[in-house]
């Protein structure tokens, strides 16, 4: 079993708890076995120490160098279209479904009911169509 | 320690004098109507929690004099006339129709006309403590259930006619469907 996200400075990362949860960050210098620096200017994230358990590494990497300031790292997050790259990614998508199924009012809960039940309505016509 | 006893004033001839001396209370003040929660306007779609009708989607319409909702199924969607309501056994939800066509006529907007009268009361309570012996009452029972007055089936078309008018299929669905909650699903954390 070959390891594949690793820590290590450009390493992009998704922030699990505290004030900045759900947000995108990089990771800028190492600061010991627990901690590290982490910056997301375009996010919203402060350039700021934290701990490892409080961010989940990602698969996108950015090309900065270590302690790099926060206009090199904006032009190497638009170079890289990390953005767009994350929200393309199965991850993010399941996260933002998420949030929007909390989101939804109760005439909203009917209406997806509505459609679950038509959408299940048609495949089950479909299902005996092909098995007769 | 009271140094003049004030007796109270009694009839020499009464046949009973109190031991006593209890000044007559004065009666407070009357609270006013209950606040209406600002999530509750004309029109919103509430979800009712207890009752006959709990479960049941209706809607606003405005709040009595007494501090009650007046809401409405309407009667022709779920089955539910216009009633009233206490605000503490309703969940709003973020659901608004339009009702600024709808007139509630004016005596359908006191709480008098929602009044059961005293007679009626009696045989309805008539007719619940008859329980024991249903199995051979030979009388028919909905017999003794008071008609529903004109004036109130009169005031339920009108207000009804004027919701319904811009209604969509769905929210009709919406309105007839009853509420409730499935596994996973936590009031607390969810959004009406």
């Amino acid at each position: 079993m070959v390891f594949t996200r690793f820590v290590e400075v450009g390493r992009v990362v998704l922030i699990n708890y505290g004030p900045d949860s759900g947000k995108l960050a990089t990771i800028i210098d190492i600061v010991d076995q627990n901690k590290c620096l982490v910056d997301g200017p375009s996010t919203g994230v402060a350039r700021q120490v934290i701990s490892f358990t409080r961010i989940a590494l990602t698969d996108l990497t950015v090309k900065i160098q270590r302690n790099a300031r926060e206009k090199t790292l904006n032009k190497a997050w638009e170079e890289a279209d990390t953005l767009n790259k994350w929200e393309s990614s199965s991850w993010a998508k399941k996260l933002s479904a998420k949030k929007k199924r909390a989101s939804l009012s109760d005439f909203d809960r009917f209406k997806v009911m509505v459609a679950r039940k038509q959408k299940s309505e048609i495949l089950s016509k479909k299902m005996a169509e092909l098995e007769a | 320690f009271q140094a003049v006893r004030k007796m109270p004033k009694v009839d020499a001839r009464q046949r009973f004098y109190p031991a006593d001396h209890e000044p007559a209370r004065e009666k407070g003040p009357k609270p006013a109507p209950a606040k209406l929660r600002a999530s509750i306007t004309p029109g919103t779609v509430l979800i009712l929690l207890s009752g006959r009708f709990r479960g049941k989607r209706v809607v606003f319409l405005q709040q009595l004099p007494s501090g009650l909702l007046l809401v409405t199924g309407p009667f022709a969607v779920n089955g539910v006339p216009l009633r009233r309501v206490n605000q503490t056994n309703v969940i709003a939800t973020s659901k608004k129709l339009d009702v600024s066509r709808v007139r509630v006529p004016a005596e359908a907007a006191t709480d008098a006309f929602y009044r059961e009268p005293a007679k009626d009361k009696k045989q309805r309570l008539k007719a619940a403590n008859r329980g024991e012996g249903v199995f051979f009452a030979t009388d028919d029972i909905s017999a003794d259930k008071p008609d529903v007055p004109e004036s109130r089936k009169a005031a339920q078309k009108a207000v009804d006619e004027a919701i319904l008018a811009g209604v969509d299929d769905i929210t009709k669905a919406y309105l007839r469907a009853r509420f409730s909650l499935r596994s996973g699903q936590y009031p607390h954390e969810m959004k009406f």
